[in-house]
């Protein structure tokens, strides 16, 4: 049906990239812990350190002003706010990867927080029994099988790889809401995001200075830990406890190296 | 009555094959330990994390606490060992002492200055099952104005008594972390290990 790519041609750059990644993913090899698939270091260092520096200049100290003057329950409803706008392409993808279950709850999740949260101000629907999940389009192509290729940080996005860099683009060329909403509502839309991520790096102020400021190489310190939190959350979507891959375990008692009851 | 007959003919034959079994583990040490004991480990250690994030004691206060708990309750010797990586095999023996005693030390605070976010908050053991060559024992943490997430323990009896070697959260695990963490570090020291425990030592 090349009819609705005509009428969507925003769609059309991410499909035909995703197409030729996907080529290209399939004949990648997988990487285990301890290997780590990252052939544009290089790049993505200075992509991190460009990151650093803007989180340094601008998005820790905004997110600081915006956690001390803005009291938690408004950041809390403008968080709800941003949550709810970003349901339509969670359960998008949900139903891309056959959950229907969580689709299902997640759609009603919007109709409740929607009309009783106040336009999702107000989280009514977690209140019910209604639990948040996510789902993204990186997500959905993982679930289908492609692997996730080598390692991207993003500029301002931060961590990620080849697959969920085509996710993040996809999503955002299908996210329904983005496609709905025009001019004022599409930046205040925009706006929204920006708040609900402000408080979020707020509220993980320690865990993400610990791994920014202390950590002693904190390019890979990041790389390991989204590498490892991604495939957690991908294994879960795929049905299992997220625990799936016993070989992604370090077993220090099996390296050679590390045995000191050997002696 | 043929039922009873058919259950207990099972339960003994079922009995014969759990002797036979727990025989051929006796000789395999290093099988011997179970669910029960893993789980057993990490609630006794669960326990005392709870009885210290909510003892109401300052953090500073906190951190020799932590120490004490991390030292009796996880295999330092082999997680320090493993966070080391292929550097163990060159440093002497002096060295190494040094290193896990920095390490110890260094993690305690690390972790322990984390800790604040689990005040009033607590972890509850709700399983544990054989992994590998080891035992899973899994958990929930609760923390206050959070969704509950998953905690995964890692024990051995290796080292010849019942410890932890790796703590897993959300997917992420500390071994693997601390690994990269000391390999940056001892990278900066051009792979001079005595500068990377003084280095440890005031971090």
């Amino acid at each position: 049906m090349p009819a609705i790519e005509l009428q969507n041609p925003s769609l059309i750059r991410p499909l035909a990239l995703l197409m030729g990644l996907t080529a290209l993913v399939a004949c990648g090899q997988t990487t285990g812990v301890g290997q780590v698939n990252d052939p544009m270091e290089p790049m993505n260092r200075g992509v991190h350190a460009v990151n650093k520096g803007l989180d340094t200049a601008l998005v820790r100290p905004a997110s600081k002003a915006y956690g001390t003057v803005v009291p938690n329950p408004l950041r809390q409803g403008v968080s709800n706010v941003a949550d709810t706008l970003g349901l339509p392409g969670v359960v998008v993808n949900q139903v891309l990867q056959a959950r229907v279950g969580e689709a299902t709850t997640n759609t009603l999740r919007f109709a409740v927080n929607a009309t009783a949260g106040i336009g999702g101000l107000f989280d009514v629907a977690s209140v019910l029994g209604m639990p948040k999940t996510d789902a993204d389009f990186g997500q959905t192509l993982a679930v289908w099988g492609v692997g996730e290729g080598p390692y991207v940080e993003l500029p301002i996005e931060g961590p990620s790889n080849v697959r969920d860099t085509v996710g993040f683009a996809v999503d955002l060329a299908m996210d329904p809401v983005g496609n709905v909403f025009k001019g004022d509502d599409a930046t205040a839309t925009l706006a929204i995001e920006g708040l609900s991520r402000l408080n979020d790096r707020y509220r993980y102020s320690d865990t993400v200075d610990s791994i920014l400021y202390d950590s002693a190489d904190s390019y890979a310190q990041l790389r390991l830990l989204y590498q490892q939190n991604r495939r957690h959350d991908i294994a879960k979507a795929k049905g299992g406890d997220g625990n799936g891959a016993d070989g992604d375990f370090i077993d220090p008692y099996e390296d050679d190296f590390i045995d000191p009851y050997a002696d | 009555m043929s039922v009873n007959m058919v259950s207990g003919l099972s339960r003994r034959h079922f009995l014969g094959t759990g002797l036979a079994a727990a025989a051929a583990l006796g000789a395999m040490p290093a099988f011997a330990l179970s669910d029960a004991e893993a789980r057993a480990l990490i609630d006794k250690a669960v326990a005392d994390i709870n009885a210290i994030i909510n003892s109401g004691r300052s953090e500073a206060q906190m951190y020799p606490q932590f120490e004490k708990l991390f030292a009796s309750y996880a295999d330092v010797a082999q997680i320090a060992r493993s966070a080391l990586g292929p550097a163990a095999k060159s440093a002497s023996a002096a060295q190494m002492k040094a290193f896990t005693q920095a390490f110890q030390g260094y993690i305690s605070r690390k972790y322990g200055r984390r800790f604040r976010e689990f005040i009033g908050g607590r972890i509850e053991v709700t399983g544990a099952k054989p992994l590998k060559s080891y035992f899973e024992v899994i958990s929930t943490a609760y923390l206050r104005g959070e969704k509950p997430f998953e905690v995964r323990w890692h024990v051995s009896n290796k080292s010849g008594r019942n410890l932890f070697f790796n703590i897993i959260i959300e997917g992420v695990n500390m071994l693997a972390s601390e690994r990269t963490e000391i390999g940056a570090m001892l990278d900066r020291r051009k792979g001079n290990i005595d500068a990377l425990i003084q280095d440890l030592q005031k971090s």
